[in-house]
């Protein structure tokens, strides 16, 4: 099947009509999981520049990709997922309480991914049905196509979503893995978050193709590109690509977003971005648009959007306490769990 | 002579033998435009152009295959991996091939290419970003293994390791880069790959050493000094070739031996070394052979407590010092 697009979106439903699927409850409920979501990661890279959290990729610019494919996990119920470390918002979302998203970045006990051995959020949230062991870039797609063969083995109808980068297309072990997905015919999403960016190195210097969803056609699975700034579309996408993978096997999803922030807390991205490009980009930030198609739509009212605001700054104000008070790891930790068993 | 940090003197290097010879060619993620994560190439990309500083694609695998086959064609590349912890998808390339490329050709394939790896912690990198990856490299014959701890030495040995026809791991301390300054000569020179450097001379014990922790066996022997303890802090500077000689001659002076690095302890460098003088100098000895390494745990955790538990620092080999002493 040759790659296509899907059907074109604007930002928020542009023919005005919410999916049927969803209820004005579900994206209330997003839209504040999306407010919480930048509120904790703003407030993050502030503690990184006050000296309490030693390293923070951001989120910003790519939370309508992340909470819009969550959702439709969310709704399908059996979906297991494979994030990457830009993936704080789809994380914080999944379930865990901001005090466990700070001690986390803070290096605290309680940390529920690795408790203070890894990189915020690293490692592995079973509970909310997410394993991410390194940020070994790619290292993660080879490993979620295993989890969805194992499932397939064992006879149940988990479908596995994998997050990347466009950067991580690059990497040899991105097209083994779909490679054995396609032959197996495996229920795995890949769900690329295409920013243009590898750290500083553009995508022209990254791939000779215009769109990584291209690719998919030389593996024989259906790739799509969309926008990955408009939430509702990515629900969308993400939901007929769930119902698809478990039909036929893998389809690869290209979700276009913007990266807001430098790389991570340590770059610096004047060094090789032009200075206007986030600000252009900005103007589509998901956060605004979600909010104004829930205005929009009568979902929500400005107060309720306001509120959402307010609760969310409340929220983070108290986890970043909890977290700021909480104990480190035992050092008697260090040797524990070499070995399971 | 001018004061200059690790990292300068690294570029500094890079920089005199991309303009001595027009077959070096730096490639790896990141390199042009942003200079590197840790600056190692700022300003070369404005000099040398984007055909000399190659900003490749996000793929170790073809940044080393892709360097070792233009070194087959007589170039001399200088591969960045942006991160020790990163260059596993290489290490097909780099012990798989590029070991094996001179031995398997009896010769006729010559690889020019030098592998500059950041590595190392103690800068709250977690798992993914602090990992000593050197013991893999040292176990592997057909590769040099370099692991400076000062910015003259970086500067003289990777002047050498570019210059050298085999493939050569190039290993900096990336805790070193900007913590670690010293006097560096403003002229053109080398350093021979394969000798060590006694970083300060003593008679009661010898320590043997390298990268970061050299510096922190420093701080201990300083620390002991006052105590009687005249420690001889060796810097093997280069693992692959490695001194054996300089190791010996110290040991059967001092009859003691303190082995101390940040990767795990088990089969590490230490191993080979006290193998080595159990073997050659066993009737110097006076006492056990010591060890103040990282523990076997797979690299250092994030939180602080548990980096901090892990790392071998001067406290912790002072400690060492003092109970080897008493023997
Ligand atoms: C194998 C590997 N090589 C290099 C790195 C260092 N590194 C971390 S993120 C990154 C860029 C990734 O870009 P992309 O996949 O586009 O993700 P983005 O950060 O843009 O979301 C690099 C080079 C790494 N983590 N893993
Ligand atoms: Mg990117």
């Amino acid at each position: 099947m040759p790659p296509r697009k899907s059907r074109a979106r604007g930002n928020g439903a542009a023919d005005g009509a919410l999916p049927a699927n969803l209820s004005g409850d579900d994206l209330a409920d997003y839209y504040r999981r999306m407010a919480l979501c930048r509120a904790i990661d703003e407030r993050i890279w502030a503690l990184n520049r006050q000296g309490k959290v030693p390293i923070a990729a951001s989120s910003q610019g790519h939370e309508a990709a992340q909470l819009g494919s969550l959702l439709a996990a969310e709704k399908d119920g059996d979906c297991f997922l494979f994030p990457y470390y830009r993936d704080l918002a789809l994380k914080f979302a999944a379930g865990i309480t901001a005090e466990e998203v700070m001690r986390s970045f803070m290096g605290k006990a309680g940390d529920p991914y690795s408790n203070g051995r890894q990189f915020p959020l690293q490692g592995a949230d079973l509970p909310r049905k997410i394993i991410q062991i390194s940020n070994v870039v790619a290292a993660g797609l080879t490993q979620s196509v295993g989890y969805a063969l194992a499932c397939k083995m064992r006879g149940e109808q988990t479908v596995v979503l994998v997050y990347f980068g466009d950067g991580a297309s690059s990497q040899g072990e991105t097209h083994e893995a779909m490679n054995f997905a396609a032959v197996h015919k495996l229920p795995v999403i890949f769900i690329c978050e295409n920013n243009r960016y590898a750290i500083s190195v553009p995508q022209r210097k990254q791939m000779g193709v215009e769109e990584v969803a291209s690719r998919a056609a030389g593996y024989g699975f259906p790739g799509f590109a969309i926008d990955g700034m408009d939430f509702i579309g990515c629900y969308e996408a993400t939901r007929e690509a769930i119902n698809s993978a478990r039909a036929q096997g893998p389809v690869l999803l290209e979700m276009k977003v913007e990266r807001f922030m430098s790389h991570t807390t340590d770059d610096d991205d004047r060094r090789y971005r032009p200075p206007d490009e986030v600000t252009q980009a900005r103007q589509r930030d998901p956060l605004i648009t979600f909010g104004n198609l829930l205005l929009e739509q009568g979902v929500l009212t400005q107060e309720q959007i306001d509120h959402a605001a307010a609760d969310a700054l409340a929220a983070v104000d108290a986890a970043t306490d909890a977290a700021d008070n909480a104990s480190p790891p035992d050092v008697s930790t260090l040797h524990q769990m070499v070995y399971s068993g | 002579m001018a004061v200059k940090s690790v990292i300068e003197a690294v570029r500094e290097a890079i920089r005199e033998e991309m303009r001595r010879d027009p077959t070096v060619f730096v490639m790896g993620e990141d390199v042009g435009a942003r200079g590197g994560v840790f600056l190692a190439t700022q300003g070369l990309m404005e000099e040398f152009g984007e055909d000399r500083i190659i900003d490749t694609p996000l793929a170790e695998a073809s940044i080393v295959g892709i360097a070792l086959g233009a070194a087959f064609r007589g170039q001399r590349p200088l591969p960045e991996i942006q991160f020790s912890d990163f260059v596993w998808p290489s290490v097909n390339q780099l012990i798989g091939e590029a070991a094996r490329s001179c031995y398997g050709t009896n010769g006729a394939v010559q690889v020019p290419m030098t592998v500059r790896i950041p590595y190392g912690g103690g800068i709250r990198g977690g798992l993914f970003h602090s990992q000593n990856v050197e013991t893999h490299f040292f176990h592997t014959p057909g590769l040099k293994v370099v692991t400076p701890s000062t910015p003259y030495d970086a500067k003289g040995l990777l002047k050498s390791a570019i210059r050298d026809n085999n493939p050569v791991v190039f290993l900096e301390h990336k805790k070193t880069y900007r913590l670690v300054r010293g006097e560096v000569p403003d002229g053109e020179y080398t350093l021979p790959l394969g000798v060590a450097d006694i970083k300060r001379p003593g008679n009661t014990l010898t320590i043997v050493s390298y990268g970061l922790t050299l510096h922190y066996c420093l701080e201990a022997a300083q620390e002991v000094a006052p105590e009687g303890i005249d420690a001889e802090v060796i810097d093997l500077r280069t693992l692959t070739p490695l001194d054996r000689e300089t190791i010996l001659t110290s040991v059967r002076k001092t009859g003691k031996l303190l082995i101390a690095h940040e990767d795990n302890v088990t089969g590490g460098i230490g191993a080979e070394i006290a193998a080595l003088v159990a073997d050659q100098a066993f009737e110097y000895l006076d006492g056990p052979i010591a060890r103040v390494c990282g523990p076997d745990v797979p690299t250092m955790p994030f939180a602080q407590t548990l980096e901090d538990a892990y790392i071998p620092d001067p406290t912790k080999i002072a400690t060492a010092l003092r109970r080897l002493a008493a023997y």
